[in-house]
């Protein structure tokens, strides 16, 4: 596993995960529930594409090496070089499980974004005031979806308690913050994230309590540390499909 | 200097074919640089797939009018908002069926209540939001319950 300065760092943690969450929404192509479910689930995907597409641009250009760029990134590290969030790696299982992932990370998204304004870092600024506009959106949209399933039928209440159950122990990997985090906080490099787990706790649980569905205790860590490329074993099934043009023919393009 | 806008005046978006880059405020500036012409634009969503072919067209139509070298730069701050589309953009837009941004971005909480959007074709207020995104990024799908047509909302951001 190869690390970078403690920025690079966590410029691959948003890029990637943007990027991996954009991929799961993909998976939905041709089969969501709704034609307009899925226009929506691939907007929020592309939004998200963008977005990892400026992280990642900034990453390659700190990493300094002619021969890595977004694409190269994005298409030629495996698994341990991933620095996604565990939570958006997980599988897609129903619709309801895709929104609760998916409003677990516009939540985490929202509020990094918010505090990453006040970053010293020009680029980060940039990058984040752009991406919190749609991300608001995007949040708007997932919170309404678990307060109708939620506050729903007896079946949809039941499968979306179910979808925060089966997800909710990738939140401890989603709201830690690492100590080189904190020192990039500390020196003003990064705006102050470091009160992400008390405002993603106090968020979700509002809109958990207003879809009556209960809001499960902070989940604890377990061996998986994303940080440190160990992640669950979807991540690389995924990658396998979404690397697969450019491992199998490199640097192709149309 | 005039004539180089009147070019850019011309550059379409590719998704949305009746509105100008400069209409919808992406063209953030234009100066000479050097001997060369500098052209600053910025993204209307950040994966928006026209931008690179909205990239070209403008060097393109500035090439053929005779504007040889010229630079497009692209510029995420500040980040586009709908406010930048000007008052001729937004006739265009509903001309052409889309219903235009209502409101300022800045205004727009997200707890903020949905506004009212003008049905393009009628402009009947009694519209109903049927899915918060559309064919392209930038809009919502909408519908109205007088002349029970189905239009494009351009979005608020």
């Amino acid at each position: 596993m190869k690390k970078y300065d403690e920025l690079t760092e966590f410029l691959l943690r948003m890029g990637d995960s943007a990027l991996i969450q954009a991929q799961r929404l993909c998976e939905w192509t041709g089969k969501a529930p709704a034609l307009e479910e899925e226009l929506a689930l691939m907007n929020v995907g592309l939004d998200l594409v963008g977005q990892a597409r400026n992280w990642l641009e900034y990453a390659a250009e700190r990493i300094g090496d002619e021969a890595i760029d977004a694409d190269v990134l994005a298409y030629r590290r495996d698994e341990r070089n991933y620095r996604n969030v565990l939570m958006v790696e997980q599988p897609n299982g129903d619709f309801a499980v895709t929104m609760a992932k998916q409003f677990f990370y516009d939540v985490w998204q929202y509020h990094m974004l918010t505090q990453l304004r006040g970053s010293s870092d020009e680029r980060v600024v940039a990058i984040a005031m752009k991406s919190l506009k749609e991300v608001t959106y995007h949040l708007r949209r997932s919170s309404e979806w678990v307060e109708r399933l939620g506050d729903g039928t007896e079946e949809s209440h039941r499968r979306m308690a179910d979808a925060v159950d089966s997800v909710w122990r990738f939140s401890y990997d989603l709201l830690l913050v690492s100590d080189e985090e904190a020192a990039l906080c500390a020196d003003k490099t990064l705006g102050d994230i470091t009160q992400i787990a008390d405002q993603w706790q106090s968020m979700v649980a509002r809109v958990l309590a207003a879809s009556t569905l209960e809001v499960p205790a902070p989940a604890e860590p377990f061996y998986l540390n994303s940080r440190n490329g160990v992640h669950s074993e979807c991540l690389g099934i995924l990658l396998a499909e979404m690397q697969f043009l450019q491992r199998a023919h490199p640097d192709a393009s149309w | 200097m005039p004539l180089a806008h009147s070019v850019l005046a011309n550059v379409m978006d590719p998704e949305v074919p009746v509105v100008s880059v400069v209409d919808l405020g992406i063209v953030r500036g234009l100066s000479w640089r050097e001997g060369h012409l500098h052209v600053l634009i910025t993204p209307t969503y950040s994966g928006c797939p026209a931008t690179e072919v909205i990239e070209t067209s403008i060097r393109d139509a500035l090439v053929q009018s005779g504007f040889v070298s010229t630079q497009v730069e692209q510029r995420l701050d500040p980040a586009w908002t709908t406010d930048w589309i000007t008052d001729e953009g937004r006739e265009k837009l509903k001309a052409y069926g889309i219903s235009p941004p209502v409101g300022s971005a800045d205004k727009r909480s997200l707890t903020a209540e949905k506004p009212v959007v003008l049905c393009p074709i009628c402009d009947s207020k009694n519209t109903l939001q049927i899915s918060e995104f559309g064919s392209t990024a930038c809009k919502a799908l909408y519908r109205c319950n007088d002349c029970l047509e189905p239009f494009d909302y351009f979005k608020c951001i």
